[in-house]
């Protein structure tokens, strides 16, 4: 039978999702800013080849993953005076966060959109696919997380209402 | 420019500054006698904020901010988000409200629950002030006029300082809220005019104002993003501090004690 942890965790499901793919985005964005940006300068501040469109959207996330990054962790100290994190599906959220945000940034706005790419003057198909399935891996992991977690609440959910 | 240095405008500025700290000061001692002590954090995080404000506007930063963009950008930085959000936190209003006398303090309560005083105070409406006040500054020729004429260089400041602090008490509510608005709204709202400070910082590195060099631009702009971000992170810090208080768990749900 559950104690009162998993009860709490239980009630908390979603909250513990949400902050841990919350600090996955500003993860990222801030991994993005410190390998990319400083260390390797693959990105520029602004490369003057991005779009208005790509400018807009940067300035969008950049914002987001400042407010997502102190939102998270506030969620994540809020789940833990409650006795309610769960840290397997606080993971889930993270990897889903960071990777399907990849992914998206890899193929929607890099692709289909062509707001900016990884690196400019080399070949880029290596780069992109190593983006794409990184991203792609993280994705998943954080999916088998998520409803791994999942499954768990149910069946303990169901034995507890028998 | 058309005016030796302004000497005449960062007066009366300063003097803006001065007098307002002076008055709060002034009133942290009167109403102490009369009720509990007003904390001295508040007395000392007023005074800093209205130490950047002054420095902004007086001395050797604000004259050398008339012809060096990045100067004009620390001034923009400590007159627009810095000094409003330390203000902020001194809870001038509170102070006010416990000085002045009674009938006094009701007639000021009552413009505070006022419809304006609603509308002003909406995220939407300073955000627009804040943010909005500054890209018309910047992709008009605005920004050339503000150097070339004293009356529109006191009025843009003034705006900036101004429009800073209503910004930073409509997301943050340190003094008494009349019209408070959800979490989740002034979330949605402040992320956007992040993003609308980040996307214009973006947007001046490729097209500078009217004036301005290109090399002094890029360093300007980068200081924009850059330092906006760090004032911007402790913002959402005390937003996100005040919710967690806000959410505390009024009933304990299951705990040790109740799950034995």
């Amino acid at each position: 039978m559950a104690d009162y942890v998993t009860k709490n965790r239980f009630i908390y499901s979603t909250r513990n999702l949400w902050s841990g793919f919350l600090f996955g985005l500003g993860l990222v964005a801030f991994f993005d800013e410190v390998v990319f940006h400083q260390l390797l300068h693959w990105h520029h501040f602004y490369d003057k080849s991005t779009t208005s469109i790509g400018l807009v959207s940067d300035g969008l996330f950049h914002a987001f993953s400042w407010f997502a990054t102190v939102g998270g962790l506030f969620m994540l100290a809020d789940l833990r005076r409650r006795h309610a994190l769960w840290f397997t599906r606080w993971w889930g959220g993270l990897f889903f966060g960071v990777g399907i945000f990849q992914l998206y940034d890899g193929t929607i706005q890099h692709k289909v959109m062509r707001l900016h790419q990884i690196r400019y003057n080399v070949d880029i198909f290596p780069y992109d696919l190593t983006w794409n399935i990184i991203a792609l891996v993280l994705t998943i992991i954080g999916l088998i997380l998520i409803t791994h977690t999942q499954r768990i609440q149910k069946s303990e959910e169901s034995v507890s209402h028998e | 420019m058309s005016y030796t240095n302004g000497e005449g405008i960062q007066f009366v500025l300063a003097f803006l500054f001065v007098l307002a700290f002076v008055m709060y000061i002034v009133a942290a001692i009167q109403s102490s006698r009369r009720y509990k002590t007003w904390p001295f954090y508040r007395i000392i995080l007023w005074s800093f904020g209205m130490v950047l404000a002054f420095s902004a506007v007086f001395g050797p930063l604000a004259a050398r901010a008339h012809n060096d963009f990045t100067a004009h950008m620390i001034v923009h930085l400590l007159l627009g988000m810095l000094a409003p959000l330390l203000l902020v936190l001194g809870a001038p209003m509170t102070l006010l409200l416990r000085t002045l006398n009674i009938s006094l303090a009701r007639r000021l309560s009552r413009i505070l629950k006022s419809r304006p005083v609603w509308i002003l105070m909406n995220p939407i409406v300073t955000s627009f002030l804040n943010i909005g006040g500054l890209w018309i500054l910047y992709t008009t020729d605005l920004y050339m006029m503000m150097h070339n004429n004293p009356f529109f260089h006191i009025v843009i400041h003034l705006h900036i300082f101004l429009a800073g602090y209503i910004f930073t008490a409509s997301m943050i509510y340190v003094d008494p809220t009349p019209h408070s608005f959800s979490f989740v709204y002034r979330a949605l709202v402040l992320v956007l005019a992040l993003a609308g400070h980040n996307i214009l910082s973006k947007y001046m590195y490729a097209q500078p104002p009217n004036g301005v060099p290109l090399a002094q631009a890029e360093m300007g702009t980068m200081l924009m993003y850059y330092g906006g971000g760090v004032v911007d992170f402790i913002l959402i810090w005390i937003f996100m501090s005040q919710w967690f208080k806000a959410t505390r768990p009024q009933a304990v749900i299951f705990n040790e004690n109740a799950a034995e």
